[in-house]
């Protein structure tokens, strides 16, 4: 055992960090469709999962699929339990100090406000659900509201439905599908606000060569126009798209 | 799963069921169920083992055993699970890989810490990078399993301490004048008369471990709770072919009866426990039984 070890390492150390990199495990949260979901088969699905899909394929990478809680995401990256985040994450200058993000992938999204059809709400002093740790509910507690946090999307929502909340403000791609199912029950009742420095996927400070291979690799994608149908295919005709 | 399910919104009601209930995630669902019931398999025995260790330690004659038990049982007792659960199985998994990277790595010349970041050799990852999912959640589970053992251990050195404490000093008294080492005296005398007073005890710890299984999630391994609420979330058309409003309060429902019917269980069985325990003990309950008897 020993010895194999010992012979694994020395390869290891003579194939250079190319053998190390060629599996990536890729976090991801599993509850934010349309940017990752776990699909009927319980296979994690959605925007996100196609994307990775493609940018390990064209970095030559095998990619193993992560579910993690939200809350926890960012511990166990830097911790090395998985070697990037993507799952919807925005980049904000307080998560930057924490870990490192590509280029953005997706446009800065607005963020909409939604609660139940037929009412109007002042974001100041409205019963606001976000989810913990989001740009919406950092952006909540700017404005001095009345913020009640979640630790899923999907709990934001039940809360809005049983009055718990007077609306809940999230990113308009997850919010859109969910309103247009709610067959009028749910309606936007503020006017939007653009929060974050758009979509990227994060990866630990120290990775410079990771992040720079998927930052190659998102430019070359951007470029030869198959990311702009990518996100029109999963988030519809409106959805904001690279110029 | 059925040969109908290719279409589901053409079926009737009791089709679209069958076919809603055996999808690949609802399969994940009932296996969780396993898991849940494997970790309180392994956790179980786990624990009371290093409660046993716990309170012999606490009772030790050496100061330094002493101490250590005792630190044991207040320190883990004292923290609150689910701040124990995040800082203690990340700590645990990093402590792990530095001794594999000072074992396997010697060469490497990175520091380990870079700012937030843990960065051990690649041969030093525990699982290995390019280890398959099912090895990782493996891990997860063990993981698992150490950090409810060494928190509920500290729940049960407690109990059993003060069991042994309960037990006749007399009887203590008895076999020291029989001539029994204090070592003879402990598993002859103390160790079989004790389980009585650390059953009701014992159960108390039991049923806690029983509803602590929802934390299994925090450590990275997906149990009932999380399945329940990811399938009963409400799903719309565009993402899951079977589309349906919030059922959670139907899956929690479920999962409600699943823990009663559980502990229900546990209850009678600890129930039988403490009847053939208390037989011969000079107990309420014992001297019942020698009346019953004659």
């Amino acid at each position: 055992m020993n010895r194999l070890l010992t012979a694994t390492a020395a390869l290891a150390v003579l194939a250079g960090s190319a053998l190390a990199q060629d599996t990536i495990r890729m976090g991801t949260e599993g509850a934010y469709p349309p940017y990752n979901f776990i699909n009927d088969a319980g296979e994690i699905d959605g925007f996100e999962r196609e994307l990775g899909d493609e940018m390990c394929a064209r970095a030559g990478l095998t990619c193993e699929w992560v579910t993690n809680d939200w809350d926890s995401i960012i511990p166990n990256l830097v911790s090395g339990n998985y070697d990037t985040i993507i799952a919807g994450m925005s980049i904000t200058d307080e998560r930057d100090e924490v870990i490192d993000f590509t280029q953005a992938y997706m446009p800065p999204d607005p963020s909409t406000y939604v609660g139940l059809a037929g009412t109007e709400i002042d974001p100041t002093t409205a019963v606001i659900a976000a989810q913990t740790g989001t740009i919406q509910a950092a952006h909540i507690a700017a404005i001095g509201g009345a913020l009640m946090e979640f630790p899923t999307p999907d709990d934001t929502i039940a809360a809005v439905r049983n009055g718990e909340a007077d609306a809940v403000l999230a990113d308009s791609d997850y919010l859109a599908p969910i309103v247009e199912a709610s067959g009028g029950e749910l309606d936007y009742v503020a006017p939007d606000v653009m929060l974050g420095g758009g979509i990227g996927m994060g990866v630990r400070e120290s990775d410079t060569e990771l992040k720079a291979t998927f930052d190659a690799v998102i430019t070359e994608m951007k470029e030869d126009g198959t990311l702009n149908p990518m996100i029109v295919k999963w988030f519809g005709e409106d959805a904001q798209v690279w110029e | 799963m059925f040969e109908f399910c290719t279409d589901p919104t053409a079926l009737p009601d009791w089709q679209w069921m069958a076919c809603y209930l055996t999808t690949g995630k609802h399969m994940a669902f009932y296996n969780a169920f396993g898991t849940v019931l494997l970790l309180l398999a392994i956790t179980a025995p786990a624990a009371l083992a290093l409660g046993l260790a716990g309170a012999t330690a606490a009772r030790g004659r050496l100061w330094p055993v002493r101490a250590i038990g005792r630190v044991y049982i207040s320190i883990v007792r004292g923290v609150p699970d689910i701040a124990f659960f995040l800082f203690f199985v990340i700590a645990l998994d990093q402590g792990f890989e530095w001794l594999r990277h000072q074992a396997l790595c010697p060469d490497w010349d990175q520091p380990i810490r870079q700012g937030s970041d843990f960065l051990v050799c690649p041969e030093a990852k525990l699982p290995l990078t390019t280890a398959p999912e099912a090895v990782h959640q493996a891990y997860g589970f063990f993981l698992a399993v150490i950090s409810y053992a060494i928190v509920f251990g500290a729940f049960t050195a407690n109990v059993l301490y003060g069991a042994m404490n309960t037990v006749p000093r007399a009887q203590m008294e008895t076999a020291e004048a029989y001539g029994m080492t204090p070592r003879q005296a402990f598993w002859r005398v103390m160790f079989p008369q004790m389980w009585v007073y650390a059953l009701p005890g014992l159960s108390n710890v039991w049923m806690i471990l029983i509803k602590a299984t929802p934390l299994l999630f925090l450590l990275g391994v997906s149990d009932i709770v999380y399945w329940a609420r990811e399938l009963g979330g409400a799903k719309v058309a565009q993402f899951s072919d079977y589309p349906h409003p919030d059922w959670r309060a139907w899956y929690f429902l479920f999962l409600l009866v699943f823990y009663l019917a559980f502990t229900a269980v546990s209850e009678r069985i600890f129930a039988r426990l403490t009847r053939r325990l208390s037989r011969g003990q000079a107990t309420v309950a014992g001297e019942a039984l020698r009346k019953g008897a004659a």
